[in-house]
């Protein structure tokens, strides 16, 4: 078996969702996205933890809350390296990285101002044409955006 | 079932492009058919176009087809503040069809997805404008015998001119040859030049206009240099006359040399041109109401004989 962690940096989890490996400059935006500043569940939210891999990252640990396919997919728009660790009995039973979809609907506004869409009560529609890089593209308008400059609703 | 729409040039296939210019040259040999009869069409111009409107317009009348529509949208309830889609249903109960221009990006698709009668996209802000750069290619077409293999020198704003980018794309599956001349400021952006990388498109940027381009070009694609543009007024200043055609740079261009212009021009191509017969934007205007004849027939999908 796996040898005792030494150290936590944030509390362990009994049940739930633990977000990890997000960039730090995108932790809040990730939780936005999630929409968790409407949920009721015990969240702990670390940020600027020490990270082998990305040297510091964020941390988003959510009791008893478990995400669709979707809405967790939404998150490879702006942080691609995130993983999800399912907890049920203090156990990670799954590790799932998240996958950017073909389309997104309804969840990026377009940086455009003269896009229809900003200008009319309507769902954004954007393709993704780089998974690799993240970059997507506004079916009506055609403009290009690159991950970083994406906003979300 | 959606019905067939023309948003953007990008959806036309090479076999689409060459149907509808095939049939452009039948409306050329004889314009005036009775393919629309009993048809009304809807020219909705939410932003003034004047020539773009009366291009459409002939094309319809000519066809036999009848028209409704507006010129203005500050007429219209668009300006009490009804949305896009409620005008859209409205007309599609009344018409056959629906051409619009549109000040905002992305209009013409979004009221192709609402409606259930064919949209003909007659430009959505600086975004796309089809029925031009299909009568582009027809110009094109015309006078050089072929699309396949041509140097075409693209000239003056090549940063926003949404023309010169969509004929990139619509050239695209004929083998063309580049010369992309600009100022600095205004120079073909990365996008564009990608999109030709990835083509295969051979292209070369220049930002001296001077007649040693022009000697080995088969079409001079002109475009206007427009003051708003720039940040920098010195830099305007300093190039708006050096994007300018004059009639002494054609000495030694080829015979086979035309010169395009959307239009309207402002000081881009000298007066002195248009006397020439290499000069071709007059007629290029022409070939946009065989073309949109064609287009209209094509997402009516009426045969045209």
């Amino acid at each position: 078996m796996s040898e005792k962690k030494k150290e936590l940096q944030v509390a362990a989890l009994e049940n739930g969702t633990a977000i990890d490996h997000i960039p730090p400059a995108e932790l809040f935006k990730v939780a936005k996205m999630l929409g968790l500043e409407h949920t009721q569940n015990t969240i702990t939210i670390g940020n600027n933890l020490q990270s082998k891999k990305m040297g510091t990252k964020g941390m988003i640990k959510i009791s008893d809350k478990f995400f669709e396919e979707d809405v967790i997919n939404r998150i490879a728009l702006i942080a691609p390296k995130v993983v999800l660790n399912i907890i049920r009995d203090f156990e990670v039973v799954e590790k799932r990285p998240v996958e950017l979809p073909d389309e997104v609907t309804g969840l990026v506004i377009c940086n455009n101002p003269k896009c229809i869409t900003n200008n009319e009560p309507m769902l954004t529609r954007f393709r993704v044409i780089d998974k690799e890089h993240g970059t997507i593209r506004c079916e009506y308008c055609e403009r290009k955006i690159n991950r970083s400059d994406i906003v979300i609703k | 079932m959606k019905s067939k729409s023309l948003v953007s040039i990008d959806q036309c296939s090479k076999e689409d492009i060459l149907r509808i210019l095939e049939n452009a040259a039948k409306f050329e040999a004889n314009p005036n058919r009775k393919l629309l009869e009993g048809k009304v069409a809807a020219t909705l111009f939410f932003e003034p176009s004047t020539r773009t409107r009366l291009s459409f317009e002939t094309a319809i009348n000519r066809l036999d087809g009848r028209v409704i529509g507006f010129t203005d949208a500050s007429t219209t309830s668009s300006s009490k503040g009804e949305t896009l889609k409620d005008t859209i249903l409205m007309v599609s109960n009344y018409a056959d069809l629906i051409i619009m221009r549109h000040h905002l990006e992305g209009a013409a698709r979004y009221a192709s997805e609402v409606t259930n009668i064919p949209v003909i996209n007659a430009g959505d802000g600086a975004n796309q404008h089809p029925s031009q750069t299909l009568l582009d290619l027809y110009s094109i077409q015309k006078t050089q015998g072929t699309l396949d293999n041509l140097t075409i020198t693209l000239v003056g704003d090549l940063k926003y001119g949404r023309t010169v980018h969509s004929l990139i794309v619509g050239m695209s599956h004929f083998n063309p040859t580049f010369n992309f001349v600009a100022p600095n400021e205004l120079k073909m952006p990365d996008e564009q030049k990608h999109f030709c990388d990835k083509h295969g498109i051979r292209y070369h940027e220049y930002t001296e206009f001077d007649e040693s381009i022009i000697d080995e070009t088969d079409i001079l694609y002109m475009t206007r240099v427009q003051r708003e543009r720039f940040t920098d007024m010195e830099e305007y200043e300093r190039v708006k006359n050096v994007y300018i055609l004059k009639n002494d740079m054609l000495k030694n261009s080829k015979d086979n040399l035309k010169i395009l212009h959307p239009l309207p021009r402002v000081n881009e191509i000298a007066y002195d041109v248009d006397d020439n017969p290499k000069a071709y934007y007059f007629q290029q205007a022409r070939n946009g109401v065989f073309t949109r004849e064609a287009i209209i027939c094509d997402v009516l999908n009426i045969p045209v004989n």
